[in-house]
């Protein structure tokens, strides 16, 4: 609470995301202040397309701005700095002259660059690109998104290459606007962003002229690569003129900022319908031998940028929704947890859900789900456990593989996300990766990360050490598991894993 | 046997007639069904009605179970969703407090935490997610006891044991407590439960006005109470408010009006 005297200062995170728009204002504490959310049109022109309108959310995103600022009762002179994260790898190209998209952005799920990707590969296959930039050959990343739009815009790569058209990510689409647009927006994205494009060198943090060369890529549309936190411009009209736009993060990064993993070894998992586990590897690039990408974690300024090992997890969320959805054996999500604790232990159930193929470490597209160890025993209450256990081994198999290519091993696992309301899920991953797993009280980590780098880089705190002095813990759960067992049933898991292999036939 | 109502006998007959077999009858069907007159049944139709129990298809004018009878079957709230929907007021209320929060139902005779947030210090805890708590001396189970007519009647069961030397062990007073917990909205415990530790609880209703549950914050007495003055000794009202705002929140947020 602040004293009656003490000035009246907030910094405003924009998050731009897969859904919505959201601003968030937080206080010196790191509480939050107001929030304002629009959700925006999902586009699908074809199966596996995915767009969005990139004016319609640049419009939501000036009415969160100032609707958050209006529900918060402060006036922009008392906003310090904004920071902003967002989406990653979704792709737009736009008219420098006009700011008028030249196409619908090509969001990250978007998979209409496979064949693209499978060309790009040629014969050294999807590792093609990996060690100058931690990916793998995939639709996700941006690079063969910009290709497509090249190649199928009429007329678009000549306009490109006279350097008519800028290209950028959703966050360098927000500060060219915030910052004036037409008239002297900066063009610009930060190294986390950039680490998603697949054109950027993870070792120089320049856009690497071979792989744009390869790709086909003219280096006119690309923005300048900053830092995570800098001062990139100030806003140039609307609710916050006047303030420095000082942050950029991709979401998942702004959430490892947010929950101030700062040392080696520190790591955070996002539980959503799917989920991201990212932990920082320090100032070296670690190679991913395990299936997992390398990728930035964050750089503050002109300090040495942070690295971070990433994984993700398909189906987790999704797998809960699934049980309600498709099996109407919940009626809301948050009864998994009733339905699970009216049970001892999974009865020899094993779920493992590879609705789309099994994802880090294995990467095989030819994996199909499995329910394994099923006899006349088991109840639909074992299945609830089993659903819970899935999403707690999957995690231990992304922290294995972390350990094995980093030799860095977690000290202890930092969550958000919708799924930390499930006390059992949580009391099982602490069990089954055998390190605490903490909760943070502000549930908004990525907005919160967002909102730490722009404060960081206008002085509004003064450095690492303030921000994990306002980190407090909500709830703490301590691995109480036998160890004995914990290894008989990772072996059962995991030979789960195997039941799934090579379902689908090689030619489907 | 206790006499017995006689519309309350023949309501539950005409229920279970439109529960079985031919789910839509029309009144005549109904009267000659159940040996009633037509306007005898008529009148328990509309009563029936009137409470959601009973709808009448508006083209056929025929006779159905209705909605509300569904729900009453089925309208216990999930504690996991109930602590789902409290997840973000209860960590306001920590941070606010900057004491530990506590939301907890009641079970088996006493009050089952099932959430739990941490003090906002850097000190040591630890999740008391599952503990089961007394009923008779706990703040949580005092609101639980005056506002649960369930609880209530399992506390008259239970055995007043004296956990610390200030808990009520005296039924008549603990009721008379009980009275004021209603009256103020909001319970309180200054080491009746643990020397030297108070807690504030308030009740969280659904949609129906339904007690389900309670909200705490609980820390050492020092901390929670007024030091000197009039108030010397007494539950901090900065605190009061903090729980009882958690408290509106939360049942806003189960679809509970405003109160």
């Amino acid at each position: 609470m602040n004293a009656p005297d003490t000035p009246r200062e907030f910094i405003a995170a924009i998050d731009q995301g897969t859904t919505s728009s959201r601003c968030i204002v937080f206080d010196r504490d790191g509480r939050i202040v107001a929030v304002d959310q629009k959700e925006h049109r999902q586009i699908f022109p074809r199966p596996g397309w995915v767009e969005h309108d990139a004016t319609e959310i640049w419009r939501n995103v000036q009415e969160v701005t100032a609707g958050a600022l209006a529900k918060s009762g402060i006036t922009s002179d008392e906003v310090k700095a904004i920071g902003i994260t967002n989406q990653r790898e979704t792709t737009l190209l736009w008219e420098k002259a006009t700011g008028r998209p030249v196409h619908n952005a090509l969001v990250w799920q978007d998979t209409r660059t496979d064949q693209l990707c499978r060309e790009l590969g040629r014969d050294t296959g999807q590792e093609r690109f990996r060690r100058a930039t931690g990916l793998p050959l995939a639709s996700y990343f941006s690079g063969p998104k910009v290709r497509w739009l090249l190649d199928n815009v009429p007329g678009l790569r000549e306009r490109a290459e006279r350097g008519e058209i800028l290209f950028g990510t959703m966050d360098s689409w927000v500060i060219w606007n915030l910052t004036g647009g037409p008239d002297g927006g900066q063009h610009v994205t930060d190294v986390t962003n950039a680490s998603r494009t697949m054109l950027m060198n993870l070792h120089t943090m320049e856009w690497d002229r071979e792989i744009l060369a390869a790709m086909d890529v003219p280096a006119a549309v690309l923005p300048r690569i900053g830092s995570s936190a800098e001062i990139y411009g100030t806003a140039a009209d609307g609710p916050l003129a006047g303030t420095p736009v000082a942050s950029a993060l991709g979401d998942q990064q702004a959430a490892l900022f947010g929950q101030t993993c700062y040392a080696v070894g520190e790591g955070k998992s996002t539980y959503g319908t799917g989920t991201f586990l990212l932990m920082n590897t320090g100032e070296q690039p670690v190679s991913s031998y395990h299936g997992l990408l390398t990728t930035v974690g964050y750089r503050i300024g002109g300090q040495r940028p942070v690295y971070a090992l990433e994984g993700a997890i398909a189906v987790t969320g999704a797998l809960v929704q699934w049980m309600r959805d498709q099996m109407g054996l919940i009626s809301t999500a948050a009864e998994i947890e009733t339905l699970a604790l009216s049970v001892e232990d999974n009865g020899g159930a094993y779920f493992v859900p590879a609705f789309s193929g099994l994802f880090a470490p294995y990467w095989r597209s030819d994996a199909r789900g499995v329910i394994a160890g099923l006899t006349r025993y088991v109840t639909k209450a074992h299945l609830a456990r089993a659903v819970l256990e899935a999403t707690a081994w999957q995690t231990r198999e992304i922290v294995d593989a972390m350990r094995k290519d980093s030799g860095t091993g977690l000290t202890a696992l930092k969550v958000d996300g919708g799924m930390t309301a499930n006390n059992l899920l949580m009391q099982n991953i602490a069990d089954f990766l055998d390190v605490p797993v903490v909760r943070p009280m502000v549930s908004e980590t990525t907005c919160l990360g967002a909102a730490y780098a722009a404060g960081l880089a206008t002085g509004f705190w003064a450095g690492t050490e303030e921000l994990r002095a306002n980190w407090r813990r909500a709830a703490e759960w301590t691995p109480r598991m036998d160890p004995a067992l914990r290894d008989r049933e990772y072996r059962q898991w995991l030979k789960a894993v195997q039941r799934t292999m090579g379902w689908l036939d090689e030619e489907s | 046997m206790a006499r017995t109502i006689q519309s309350v006998e023949r309501a539950a007959a005409l229920l279970r007639l439109l529960a079985g077999g031919e789910r839509r009858l029309g009144l005549s069907d109904i009267a000659s069904a159940m040996g009633l007159a037509k306007a005898t049944a008529h009148g328990l139709l509309r009563t029936l009605q009137r409470e959601g129990f009973v709808e009448q298809d508006e083209r056929s004018g025929k006779y159905q179970l209705g909605a509300e009878l569904l729900r009453l079957g089925n309208s216990y709230l999930d504690v996991h969703e109930l602590r789902a929907r409290a997840l973000v007021w209860t960590d306001d209320l920590a941070r606010a407090s900057g004491e530990s929060a506590y939301l907890g139902v009641l079970h088996h005779g006493g009050v089952l935490l099932v959430h739990h947030v941490f003090r906002p210090d850097d000190s040591r805890q630890v999740l008391e997610i599952g503990a089961l708590l007394p009923l008779h001396c706990t703040a949580l189970g005092k609101v639980l006891s005056a506002y649960d007519p369930v609880a209530h009647s399992e506390l008259a069961e239970l055995e007043l044991t004296a956990v610390t030397d200030r808990t009520v062990t005296d039924r008549a007073e603990l009721e008379k407590e009980l009275v004021r917990v209603r009256d103020r909205g909001w319970a309180g415990d200054l080491g009746g439960t643990w020397e030297g530790v108070a807690s504030i609880a308030a009740p969280v209703f659904d949609r129906r006005r339904m007690p389900v549950g309670a909200v705490a914050v609980t820390g050492a007495v020092e901390r929670m109470t007024v030091a000197g003055g009039a108030a010397d000794g007494e539950l901090s009202p900065r605190l009061i408010a903090a729980v009882r705002d958690c408290a509106r929140s939360v049942s806003r947020d189960l679809g509970a009006g405003r109160f």
